[in-house]
């Protein structure tokens, strides 16, 4: 279990997130499901511990698919929770009725990514902003025009009156980002949940917004939950950053921290992949080698594995990455080689069902063992021959065998906490 | 005011050329014949099922003629009064079974598609097959079941139209919704502490109905023709109860032969405009609200260059 000063869950948490995990069923094809086959799940979320502060700011980075949005729509109790809770002011967000999960609708407040979505395309400015006081009780029109325009002004949208009949479709990206935000600020909430606000906007406007929300927080006395996948602007706007990879949270510290000393391989990786310091640039990056893994059958082990640069012997390593292995290598193979090579080896698809005991080949056993060993030799760094525990011949092909895997919980690690067996303060 | 007239105005000040002339005239053709619905009192010489005046009875199918300029039928009666009285009981019976059709067909696939799960299937497995039945013959079934609970009346006839036509709206307004509901403004909604209720009635209503105001003119259209085969059939409204241009055609029939023409061409002439003008509107609101078809009036493409050509974007 992952160990949590005693601090972090005092009286000041505004929200307390509780091993919280978030699985979504995948639907299978229709004939799929007569057959009675499952689909498997995607665990979006899975097993996360996050304290919110009063005041704070706190970062949830990770790349596209890492389970952020999910975590941050559990905030509200927009997603079903599969297990733990989210508490909001010592009521479970899991188990509330709809009378207070409507209240708490009011308390937790969300900005979505895209505006240009994010707006009812048949509601006016004024509408759709007074809509959140509407559903909240406040019948007098007079009143909800009153405060809709105090909102506006708290965005910047002035003069008011000249947005209040306007449109989305009238609206720009940012003005729109706007009213999304006036529209969120309208019920005084506590928490803001503002889940990549700024990645769809041009980048003239990006500051911009990031600046009308640090302003926000000050008049308003907010805490946010800023979820994005860049670490720049994280950087910037964030007391705390958490590192999500496949719905876990692999690093969480200090943003100084985090950045000063980045322990967790995955959180070094984001942070080479930050251009330069000139927000105008953020594409080229270097992200980790290969890709996102599939969710919904994550490796095994710590789930960066496939990825890592550093990765030890007990790390996880199973059939799936030797597939990869040799894939990778006939890349690397002219088409005659290639060929041969690929009819030593057999066929591949039984290593799609993760193990730490593959077997391969279709042609003498000395042959296959003689190919891996030549791949071996070209890059004996490959960190996944470490986890190979011994390689047997078998009849006609060999078996690999490799160490069982680790999955790492988060430990403190000086000033962080990290889930990666390289750190660990009771591991030096 | 204004914004109600700019909306009004909207599908003539977007559409150019043969989409405007469509809707135009097609506007026109149907206003007139609302007119003759709506005043029928008024413009009528004489009531539909009136063979006297004063005591004088009206000649037997008496040709053109000064006092009855469509002749007069086998029955006495006058046949340009049934011509514009007809016009009232064919837009009742269009008018109130859209008016069912969008009553009940909108809020059950509204409700349907948002819920989803085995009510929404079999919803759409019913709706399908009443679909897929050839409208016609279930018209004739459904006003064979009516008029015996409700008489040759208009509510029966315009039920009878409701239940071919309902599947349609049913469709078109659950698949938008199930899209709809995904979008992301639906989860901002919930965001806020809307509920289910509200959802559909102030985020998904508004759009999803918009592809409904087309629906409904060409069914319009489509009820014209039903309604005048069911009365040709013998079948819905009766003569004595209300003038029926598909039932005068099915007694001018045996007019034709001996040489009585305006029998037989008046109603005929009526229903062809009738549906002529409702089609028109159709499409050409088609033509305006559906953006897969619309094509935007738009400016001409000044190229700067040595060539200086115009380009027409698609
Ligand atoms: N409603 C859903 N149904 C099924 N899978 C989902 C759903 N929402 C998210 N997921 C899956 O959960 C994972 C995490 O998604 P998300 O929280 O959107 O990540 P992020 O915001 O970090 O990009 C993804 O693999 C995504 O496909
Ligand atoms: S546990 Fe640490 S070293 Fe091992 S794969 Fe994961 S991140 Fe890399
Ligand atoms: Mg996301």
């Amino acid at each position: 279990m992952p160990t949590k000063p005693e601090s972090v869950t005092g009286n000041d948490t505004v929200i307390d997130v509780r091993d919280l995990s978030v699985h979504f069923g995948l639907r299978g094809s229709t004939l799929a499901r007569l057959f009675g086959r499952d689909a498997g799940t995607v665990k979006a979320v899975d097993g996360v511990d996050l304290a919110l502060r009063r005041g704070e700011v706190v970062g949830l980075v990770g790349e596209s698919g890492s389970g952020k949005s999910t975590l941050g729509r559990a905030l509200l109790g927009l997603v079903p929770i599969t297990s733990g809770n989210v508490v909001f002011e010592g009521r479970d967000v899991g188990r509330m009725g709809r009378r207070e999960l409507r209240e708490v609708r009011s308390d937790i407040a969300m900005v979505f990514q895209d505006p240009n979505a994010a707006l009812n395309p048949a509601m006016t400015v004024e509408v759709a902003v007074g809509d959140a006081l509407r559903v909240q009780g406040v019948t007098s029109e007079t009143e909800r025009r009153e405060r809709v325009v105090d909102a506006l002004e708290r965005v910047g949208l002035s003069p008011v009156e000249l947005f209040l009949a306007k449109y989305p479709r009238d609206l720009s990206g940012g003005q729109k980002q706007r009213v999304v935000m006036a529209r969120a600020i309208i019920n005084s909430p506590t928490v803001l949940v503002a889940d990549e606000p700024i990645s769809m906007l041009d980048m003239s406007v990006r500051a911009k917004i990031l600046q009308l929300m640090l302003d926000l927080k000050r008049d308003l006395d907010l805490s946010y939950v800023y979820i994005t996948h860049d670490l720049a602007s994280a950087k910037f706007f964030c007391d705390r950053i958490a590192i999500m990879y496949l719905g876990r949270i692999v690093e969480i510290g200090d943003t100084e921290e985090i950045f000063a000393h980045p322990r967790h391989p995955y959180t070094r990786a984001l942070l080479k992949a930050i251009p330069d310091p000139d927000p105008a640039r953020s594409v080229p990056r270097d992200l980790p080698r290969g890709e996102i893994p599939d969710a919904a059958s994550p490796p095994l082990g710590c789930a960066f594995h496939p990825r890592c640069p550093v990765a030890t012997a007990t790390c996880g390593w199973e059939s799936r990455d030797l597939r990869s292995l040799l894939e990778e290598h006939w890349t690397r193979r002219d088409a005659e080689t290639y060929e041969r090579e690929r009819a030593l080896v057999g066929d591949l698809d039984h290593l799609d069902t993760p193990a730490t005991t593959a077997r391969i080949g279709s042609g003498p056993p000395d042959q296959v063992r003689a190919l891996l060993e030549r791949i071996r030799a070209e890059n004996p760094d490959e960190p996944l021959w470490q986890g190979v525990s011994e390689i047997t011949e078998d009849g006609s092909g060999v078996v690999v065998r490799f160490h069982e895997g680790e999955d790492p919980d988060l430990r403190p690690a000086g000033g962080a906490e990290v889930a990666c067996v390289l750190y660990g303060d009771d591991q030096g | 005011m204004r914004g109600v007239l700019k909306l009004l105005a909207k599908p003539f000040t977007d559409t150019v050329g043969l989409a405007r002339w469509m809707l135009v005239i097609g506007v026109v053709i149907t206003a007139a014949f609302i007119v003759c619905a709506v005043f029928a009192p008024w413009l009528a010489p004489y009531g539909f099922a009136q063979s006297a005046v004063d005591g004088t009875r009206f000649p037997k199918a008496g040709a053109p003629s000064g006092e009855h300029w469509f002749g007069t039928d086998r029955l006495f009666f006058d046949v340009l009064s049934r011509v514009i009285w007809g016009a009232r009981t064919a837009i009742e019976v269009v008018i109130l079974s859209i008016l069912f059709c969008v009553v009940i067909g909108v809020p059950l696939g509204l409700v349907s598609g948002y819920f989803g799960g085995w009510p929404d299937r079999i919803l759409v497995l019913v709706m399908d097959a009443i679909f897929a039945f050839p409208s016609f013959l279930l018209a004739i079934v459904f006003s064979f079941l009516l008029t015996g609970l409700f008489g040759g009346s208009v509510l029966a006839v315009a039920l009878s139209l409701t239940a071919i036509y309902i599947p349609q709206y049913f469709r078109v307004v659950r698949n938008t919704t199930v899209s709809a509901k995904e979008a992301t403004y639906v989860e901002a909604a919930r965001a806020i502490g809307a509920s289910d209720g509200v959802i559909m009635r102030r985020y998904l209503f508004g759009n999803v109905v918009q592809s409904v105001p087309v629906l409904a003119t060409l069914n319009a259209a489509d009820a014209i023709l039903t309604l005048a085969g069911l009365g040709f059939l013998g079948l819905g409204i009766q003569s004595t109860d209300a003038a029926e241009w598909g039932h005068d055609l099915n007694r001018a029939l045996a007019d034709a032969g001996a040489g009585i023409w305006w029998t037989g061409l008046y109603p005929g002439l009526a229903i062809v405009l009738l549906v002529t003008g409702l089609t028109l509107v159709g499409e050409g609101l088609n033509e305006t609200l559906n953006p897969t078809l619309r094509r935007r009036r738009l400016l001409p493409v000044v190229m700067p260059a040595r060539e200086s050509t115009t380009e027409e974007a698609r």
